[in-house]
């Protein structure tokens, strides 16, 4: 490393070499030592044959991309019907002092009860299928985006609001122009935790009983006690939650183009 | 839509009765249309009746107290554990480039996991007694104290820190007495993001991996198919969880005061 490096290319050095060391001795405390009993945690050569055996032959009903695409598909469910409901039922508990104390005695009550305590009542009204599975994910995800929503607009500087009112602006256009640009911020921040909370109960559901999803994979492969499987499992899941947050982030720099300089049309 | 106007106290109060009033109004309406067999929705003051039965009568082992002294002895464990080892890790971090350098690429690397899907390794590693559903919890209530403390360190103003290196104060004194205080809103704020994300990751723990406590109890209800146990147990879990915020905003008070 040259001495004029910039904080960041030492960052990144540092981080790279970490990855390696941690590797190295992932492999030396299992294959190499014997340290750590593959029964317990598998070996790197175990994790790849693992993957492949997955991704090529199949594995607990379905093969690596029919697990991920089910997933996927039942989070972008649940998540799109939470987050249709919950962004504008927070603007309009942000906007609208009346809505706000109807509706917030029953937000009050539900709210206390984490999302993974709906599971086993989604299971007897609905059964294992898919459809409990996006009720619970629709739980999750609803109560983040209705605070975060409801925060933003609560955030908006009355005066804004105020001279929005006197130019007369109303309805549509109050919604439109004045409400959702002034609460994007926080109604992103919103949907990223939506999005992680969703992911935390697929990943439940599905473990307490599925056909396919990479949670079903998790559980088999527990009951298999097939260390190497969990562990594709999981990084499965790392990877599905890291992917569809990425993609959340290039969301948000298309609707917020100011954030990154651009100046709004 | 009205406009964005304060709503005097009475009118708030109308308001609140009329919402609430709403709400177990459809509940009732729903049970008695039986727009669903009783069987799966009972009305809310069945659901209390059995919430009061089960401090009695015991259900899948235990008798709801029981239950939930498993569960938070669990709880106080795994939480415990995360905030100890998250909290000194973040502000250490916050002090030392190269940890932060260091750990940050690997806590990249696990945060997206979901910490349920630790269940099996937890099993497999700790058992289903108090081991496994600990190192759940802990995965789950750890990101956040990291962060929070991490953060509340970073956001220090630097002149402390020279005015204490000026002084002669050793690394250790500088964390406990410059930087712990400083960060301690940032570091309640994490605890209590941490809190709730923990007692998550127990329910999820214990509907899957456990063989008591209140996630255990509302499975075991499901398998029954009894709707009453399983809403008893969601109204107790909610509470608890509750108390749990309660709790440490009173901590919050007390540590401000240290301030």
């Amino acid at each position: 490393m040259s001495k004029k490096s910039s904080p960041d290319q030492r960052r990144t050095a540092i981080g790279l070499v970490t990855l390696v060391v941690v590797l190295l001795l992932w492999y030396v405390a299992t294959t190499a030592t014997g340290l750590i009993n593959p029964v317990r945690f598998p070996q790197p050569s175990e994790w790849l044959n693992s993957l492949r055996t997955i991704a090529l032959d199949g594995y607990g009903n379905g093969k690596l991309h029919q697990h991920v695409l089910h997933s996927l598909k039942l989070v972008a469910m649940g998540f799109s019907v939470a987050v249709a409901v919950g962004i504008p039922l927070g603007i309009l508990m942000g906007y609208s002092r009346k809505a706000e104390a109807l509706i917030n005695p029953a937000f009050l009550l539900l709210r206390p009860i984490p999302p993974l305590a709906w599971i086993p009542l989604a299971i007897v009204w609905l059964g294992l299928e898919d459809a409990s599975k996006i009720l619970v994910i629709f739980v999750a995800a609803f109560v983040p985006s209705v605070i975060n929503s409801y925060t933003g607009v609560r955030n908006i500087e009355t005066p804004v609001i105020e001279a929005a009112n006197m130019l007369g602006i109303k309805g549509w256009k109050m919604l439109m122009e004045v409400l959702v640009p002034g609460s994007m911020s926080m109604i992103f921040t919103g949907l990223r935790l939506s999005l992680q909370a969703s992911w935390t109960t697929l990943v439940a559901a599905e473990l307490i009983g599925a056909l396919y999803g990479l949670g079903s994979i998790l559980n088999q492969a527990a009951q298999d006690i097939y260390p190497a499987m969990i562990l594709v499992a999981m990084a499965c899941v790392g990877v599905c939650g890291a992917a569809t947050t990425w993609l959340l982030g290039l969301l948000e720099a298309r609707a917020m183009p100011w954030r990154v300089g651009r100046v709004a049309a | 839509m009205s406009r964005n106007e304060a709503l005097t106290r009475s009118e708030t109060i109308r308001y609140t009765a009329i919402g609430t009033a709403a709400f177990f109004g459809l509940w009732y309406a729903a049970a008695v249309l039986q727009l669903a067999p009783p069987k799966f929705l009972p009305m809310p003051h069945q659901v209390l009746a059995t919430l009061l039965r089960l401090c009695q009568e015991p259900f899948a082992g235990h008798t709801l107290p029981q239950h939930m002294l498993s569960s938070i002895g669990r709880y106080a464990m795994g939480f415990g554990l995360a905030a100890a080892v998250g909290v000194p890790l973040g502000l250490l971090m916050g002090r030392f480039r190269l940890l932060d350098d260091i750990v940050s690429p690997l806590f990249d690397g696990i945060r997206f996991i979901a910490p349920v899907a630790w269940v099996p390794f937890a099993a497999l590693w700790f058992g289903t007694g108090i081991g496994g559903p600990t190192l759940i919890i802990f995965v789950g209530a750890f990101p956040p104290c990291l962060i929070n403390a991490y953060r509340g360190a970073r956001a220090v103003d630097i002149r402390f820190l020279e005015a204490a290196s000026m002084l002669g104060i050793g690394s250790y004194k500088t964390i406990t007495e410059v930087l712990f205080p400083a960060a301690i809103p940032s570091i309640i704020a994490g605890l209590r993001i941490g809190a709730g994300l923990g007692w998550l990751s127990l329910v999820g723990a214990e509907l899957i991996v456990a063989s008591s406590g209140m996630g255990y109890m509302i499975v075991k209800g499901q398998s029954a198919v009894a709707t009453d146990i399983v809403m008893a147990g969601m109204v107790a879990i909610g509470a608890v969880g509750v108390v749990i915020d309660i709790l440490i905003r009173k901590l919050e008070a007390r540590l401000l005061k240290y301030r």
